[in-house]
């Protein structure tokens, strides 16, 4: 019996020069209804909140505590792309439950390009919360001696945060298959549902990841001493 | 079937293998202690369990690694 390569694209369509593989179009049906869906929720806001606006104040208002408590920091400049990371990852790992869709997070590229916004957002949040000098010097904490560890870390963690979320989404994805493949229609259900537990902890995982590491790039800017042990790398 | 091909069927059922046993190990002893934490300080149960998932998630990246180098072998081998 032959499977399908997990590493391999299914391209859909040619967008001129651009081929258009089946997660990139996935990705942008879970942007536009997830675009839509706030959009219409949030047409009408009001002092009294109708049921789905308290639904979303209760969401909205459970990733800023999260926010504040992980990175000691007011949510709000960080609230948009931890939001929005969390939301979209969520949408993406459930996707699967849709027949015929495979989740874009099960391939390669979808988790680099989100890594890459991460590893972009940590720069830019240090940079901006300290000056570039003293992020700069940051990387010499505590020694001199440790600047290309701590160089090669901040790329490695990128890259695990990348394969750690590949991984686990597309093991999820090829499991079913295989069992899928070898027993007929109801045996694979506790694995979806096994399935729905891990893509929301993957997504918890993937948005706390980017905040422990914004928050362990822009917190020794408020107290000036020397780090003294980054929990996570 | 040339004996690379059996090599990398071997390959990743070890890797896969033995690259399962540590992280069990290790991930059991992180909920054992997050277990423990926890009913000495039911008050912090919240916090604990928030980086005890955090720092599963990092425990199974290893796991997860060998998984991939599995399927590397097995899909994507370089050499066969």
């Amino acid at each position: 019996m032959k499977f399908a390569s997990p590493f391999e694209n299914h391209v859909l369509f040619m967008l001129g020069p651009v081929p258009v593989s089946q997660a990139v179009a996935t990705t942008w049906g879970i942007m536009a209804v997830l675009g839509i869906a706030c959009w219409a929720a949030t047409r009408r806001l009001a002092l009294q909140p109708s049921r789905v606006q308290v639904a979303l104040e209760y969401v909205v208002e459970m990733i800023a505590t999260q926010i504040r408590e992980t990175m000691a920091a007011e949510p709000r400049p960080y609230l948009p792309l931890i939001g929005t990371i969390f939301l979209f990852l969520l949408a993406a790992n459930w996707s699967s439950l849709v027949p015929g869709i495979e989740p874009p997070t099960a391939t390669l590229e979808t988790d680099a390009a989100l890594a890459l916004i991460v590893l972009g957002a940590t720069l830019w949040f240090g940079i901006h919360a300290r000056g570039l000098k003293a992020y700069l010097e940051s990387f010499a904490q505590p020694s001199i001696l440790l600047v290309p560890l701590n160089i090669v870390e901040l790329f490695t963690r990128s890259f695990s945060l990348m394969v750690r979320l590949f991984g686990n989404v597309m093991s999820g994805v090829f499991m079913i298959g295989v069992v899928l493949s070898l027993a007929g229609l109801f045996v694979p259900i506790p694995l979806m549902a096994l399935e729905m537990l891990t893509g929301a902890v993957q997504a918890y995982i993937f948005g706390a990841l980017a905040m422990v590491f914004i928050g362990s790039a822009i917190s020794e800017a408020r107290t000036h001493t020397p780090p003294s042990q980054e929990p996570f790398s | 079937m040339n004996w690379i091909h059996l090599a990398s069927i071997i390959g990743a059922t070890l890797a896969i293998a033995i690259g399962a046993i540590a992280p069990a190990i290790g991930q059991g002893r992180a909920v054992a202690a997050a277990m423990d934490a926890i009913a000495r300080q039911p008050d912090a149960a919240g916090t604990i369990s928030r980086t005890l998932f955090v720092g599963l998630a990092m425990i199974e990246t290893m796991a997860i690694y060998c998984l991939v180098i599995a399927l590397l072998l097995l899909f994507a081998n370089p050499f066969a």
